[in-house]
């Protein structure tokens, strides 16, 4: 199917007169995991059993335009009935449709057991990032889309990995068998890594299972593939197989930044400080809706230039951040992101933009507004 | 009084002016302006087509934000399914079914008045919103036109309610119009045509009617829930106050399933019509045709959650879904191999017609093709919600359904005015029409394969080449439609006369009578034998 078609493909190409030349790709990939390879073999049987059919109605269909027609066959005959042929069109799609069913539940069968899992990441959908919890291990981050947002708007060139590139990815051992459970904390997503032959939705209320048992140390690319929102698009999975000592030496350096972070959280910051430390978490976390520029997006997200929260109390606003607005776009960031992160966005968005408050907000500060 | 009764007599007579149409009870003119309304709709539903595919012409955002490209393609999608393909069947059935059963009229003539008009309302709500929006009012529905919970409810904008409203409206438009099919067709059959001798074309309006009122309340329910969701408290979809997000899905495709043959069905009765006339040979195996019809309708309601395997069925649910919707494919190749077997050593000639229901047979089986390999659990959690989805669906919406209404256009166009439409323009139509659809659709599959997920404004670079194709296809399919409307123009004003048979295989009711046919014909009911 490759050999033939790649050079139909190309010919394609040609009349689009394109001149760059990515890798495209015409075929479903085997992927890295049992489960992809199982996907991939039904799908070809399958195929090429659609490719034999196609064959044989078609070629009776243009055989029958090319010598049936009134110019070579001005009689027409007189059949319309022929029990014993549509007997036989009956039957032997059955047991063709059944010869499919046969594999095709054995390959499912083996990819819904879940069972004997050595261990788990609860992956949470969020409007528009993943939050990775590697259950049991006190480790858990989010993982943002970094393409910036000036190769979206054409300002830039496109990186090599444009849009389907994270700050933080997730680590997963190789050779181990490693359990997803996915749900949502407000719409419906879908987590998919082609690679892997798992695409399952997440959903808010409900805990759904998949896994992936990874021979190679790599990186494989997915995205959400469930409309979710204004920034569906916006939303890759990077997963990274490691080694198994790899694994635990990123897993120490996880836990190292995180009482890292806890630690910095009692100090007292500098304007400067936070507001290099504000303007990186912002946009990351909420240049999405507000945009980079604070101006957001009309009608759909407010802007925060000189907006009345932005410029008024300081409590209102740590209010508004930490518990969100219920029945709009703004989510409860409190339970997202830690004291010194918060503290450093609401102290960018007070000072940024011409915004110039002057006012300060401290960790401590957030802290204190969590109760 | 009796100069009321008098005036009935009087075939020709008609009201003139706006009233002919605003108060129509004729089921020609009622046709007519479904047919009009569907048209219109097929060119707004198209540009927003057109939009989207620019905007993917290259990776990046050039000319749709991500949520108004999200409003895109939900109102594209509505408008199609809603707007063009329901309502042109719609006319079809208006226009032939009395003709091709001996009957003067529709059954239920004011109800079809009524039925029709609702829908111009029906999308006046829908598209008010996409102005609103262009005028910087809020968004338009960005959810997709499955519109799943609770992106819709809790998350959707406030112009939901617009879309609420406007789909029970036209839920219920479809309800009356599917109603006065089945009255007419049982009580309004030319003496001697019992339910074996109906032309196929009738049988399949007949079973899609009854899909039509099992599952128009269905998605009337879907809607009212949302709406008491949205304003009244309730939590139907709302994980947070008890509810079920997956439940809608349940819902909406229980709908939907058999929506998908809604759309499909009156085509098979269109291919049926047209292949016997141009073979000039009766239709291969009538009677498992219809039989054929009937278990599809009967399968399209224990299919539904096939749509559903990525949401964490139970195993055993994924696979009777897998199991049931194989079945499918049983009574649909029976379907295609009657064709084949019409055509099978006929005596072909190629008229514009003809050219569509070829076009039909082998691209709607391309469509069947995708369709069985999407059944398939392990391969579909790959392919769903990509763009093989959308080269599937296309291939069988538009390569289908759209190229069935195109021929039945052609086919009975003379019919309806009298006169032949300009046969060069209807194959240039044709030729530029399936040439470029494919070059629209094909690449898709490649695109799905590779990874491409649906509904996204902007994509990773790999995608690009197979994009570019696909929107230089969909301009040209798009442009190319105005070809069609020319030619129906062209064929309404004038044209040579065509005779009463029109075509020289053709066979049926309709066409005993003159071309074009009388404002009230079948007056005096026809004997079948």
């Amino acid at each position: 199917m490759r050999a033939v078609s790649r050079p139909i493909g190309l010919a394609c190409l040609l009349l689009a007169s394109n001149p760059s030349f990515a890798d495209y790709q015409l075929n479903l990939e085997p992927g890295v995991t049992s489960f992809s390879q199982g996907a991939y073999n039904i799908h070809t049987i399958v195929m090429w059993i659609c490719v034999i059919i196609g064959i044989v109605v078609y070629g009776a269909m243009t055989y029958s335009i090319l010598k049936h027609r009134k110019t070579n066959h001005p009689n027409p005959a007189k059949f319309d009935d022929n029990t014993t042929i549509e007997i036989l069109w009956t039957v032997i799609p059955v047991l063709i449709l059944i010869a499919i069913a046969v594999p095709a539940t054995k390959v499912l069968l083996a990819m819904e057991d879940t069972s004997n899992s050595d261990m788990s990441i609860k992956v949470t959908g969020y409007q528009w990032k993943w939050h990775y919890d590697y259950i049991g291990e006190d480790v858990n981050f989010f993982s943002n889309m970094s393409t910036p947002m000036d190769q979206i708007k054409n300002k830039e060139a496109k990186g090599e990995n444009y849009l389907l590139e994270v700050d933080n990815h997730v680590v997963i051992p190789t050779n181990k068998k490693v359990r997803f459970l996915f749900t949502a904390n407000d719409v419906i997503h879908a987590w998919w890594v082609p690679a892997f032959g798992v695409k399952k939705d997440a959903i808010p209320g409900f805990i759904n299972e998949g896994w992936a048992e990874v021979a190679e140390p790599g990186i494989y690319r997915g995205q959400c593939a469930e409309l979710c929102g204004a920034n569906h698009g916006y939303m890759p999975i990077v997963v990274e197989a490691k080694s198994e000592q790899d694994y635990l030496a990123w897993l120490d350096e996880k836990k190292a930044a995180k009482a890292a972070a806890d630690a910095s959280a009692d100090k007292t910051w500098s304007m400067d400080e936070l507001m290099a430390q504000g303007e990186a978490a912002y946009n990351t976390n909420c240049s999405a809706c507000h945009m980079p520029t604070g101006e957001g997006l009309p009608g759909a997200f407010p802007g925060l230039i000189n907006s009345p929260v932005v410029m008024g109390d300081v409590a209102k606003h740590i209010e508004v951040v930490l518990d969100g607005v219920p029945g709009t776009g703004m989510q409860a960031f409190g339970p997202q992101l830690n004291d010194a992160d918060l503290a450093a966005i609401i102290t960018y968005e007070r000072n940024a933009w011409g915004n110039n408050t002057g006012d300060m907000v401290q960790p401590s500060d957030i802290k204190a507004a969590r109760k | 009084m009796n100069a009321v009764i008098e005036e009935h007599h009087d075939h020709d007579h008609k009201p003139t002016g706006i009233g002919r149409w605003l108060f129509s009870t004729n089921h020609k003119d009622i046709g007519t302006m479904y047919l009009w309304f569907a048209f219109i709709m097929f060119f707004v539903g198209g540009s927003l087509a057109l939009l989207i595919r620019a905007e993917l012409f290259l990776p990046g955002l050039q000319i749709a934000e991500p949520d108004f490209f999200n409003q895109l393609t939900t109102l594209h999608g509505l408008i199609m399914v809603f707007g063009v393909i329901m309502p042109a069947f719609v006319g079809l059935a208006n226009w032939q079914l009395p003709l091709m059963i001996g009957a003067p009229d529709m059954a239920l003539p004011r109800m079809n008045n009524w039925s029709f008009w609702l829908l111009p309302a029906a999308f006046g709500l829908l598209l008010a919103s996409l102005v609103m929006s262009l005028m910087g009012m809020g968004s338009a529905p960005n959810f997709g036109w499955t519109f799943y919970a609770p992106l819709s409810t809790t998350y959707g904008p406030s112009s939901t309610d617009f879309f609420i409203f406007s789909v029970h409206l036209m839920g219920i438009s479809s309800v009356m119009g599917a109603i006065n099919v089945i009255a007419t067709i049982m009580n309004m059959r030319a003496p001697g045509m019992n339910y074996m001798k109906m032309p196929i074309f009738v049988w399949t309006w007949f079973i899609t009617a009854y899909l039509l009122i099992a599952v128009m309340p269905v998605l009337a329910g879907a809607v009212t829930m949302m709406l008491t969701d949205r304003h009244f408290g309730t939590s139907f979809f709302d994980a947070a106050g008890g509810g079920d997000p997956v439940m809608f899905q349940h819902i909406f495709w229980f709908f939907g399933h058999p929506e998908v043959y809604i759309m499909i069905l009156p085509a098979f009765g269109i291919i049926s019509q047209i292949v016997p006339t141009f073979s000039r040979k009766p239709l291969f195996g009538y009677s498992s045709m219809v039989y054929a019809t009937a278990s599809i309708a009967f399968l399209s309601f224990i299919v539904w959650a096939h749509h559903m395997f990525t949401t964490g069925m139970p195993v055993a649910g994924e696979l009777f879904f897998m199991y049931s919707t194989m079945l499918i494919a049983v009574p649909t190749g029976v379907k295609v191999f009657n064709w084949v077997s019409t055509m099978w050593k006929g005596s072909l000639t190629f008229e514009t017609p003809m050219l569509f229901a070829i076009a039909f047979i082998f691209l709607f089986t391309m469509g069947g093709f995708t369709g069985l390999m999407l059944c398939i659990v392990p391969a579909d959690f790959q392919y769903h919600d990509t763009y093989f989805v959308v080269a599937h669906f296309h291939y069988v919406l538009v390569t289908g359904a759209a190229f069935s209404i195109m021929a039945a256009v052609y086919y009975w166009i003379p019919k309806w005015t009298g006169n032949m439409y300009d046969e060069k323009l209807g194959k240039l139509h044709f030729w530029l029409t399936v040439i470029s659809s494919n070059v629209l659709f094909f690449p898709m599959h490649f695109l799905g394969l590779a990874g491409m997920p649906r509904r996204i404004p902007d994509y990773a670079l790999q995608f690009t080449e197979f994009n570019q194709i696909a929107t230089v296809g969909a301009f040209v399919f798009g442009f190319s439609q105005l070809i069609f409307l020319y030619v129906v123009i062209k064929c309404v004003r004038g044209g040579k006369k065509a005779s009463s048979e029109v075509w020289e295989g053709a066979k049926g009711l309709e066409f005993d009578l003159p071309s074009p046919a009388p404002f009230h014909s079948h007056t005096t009911p026809p004997q079948v034998k």
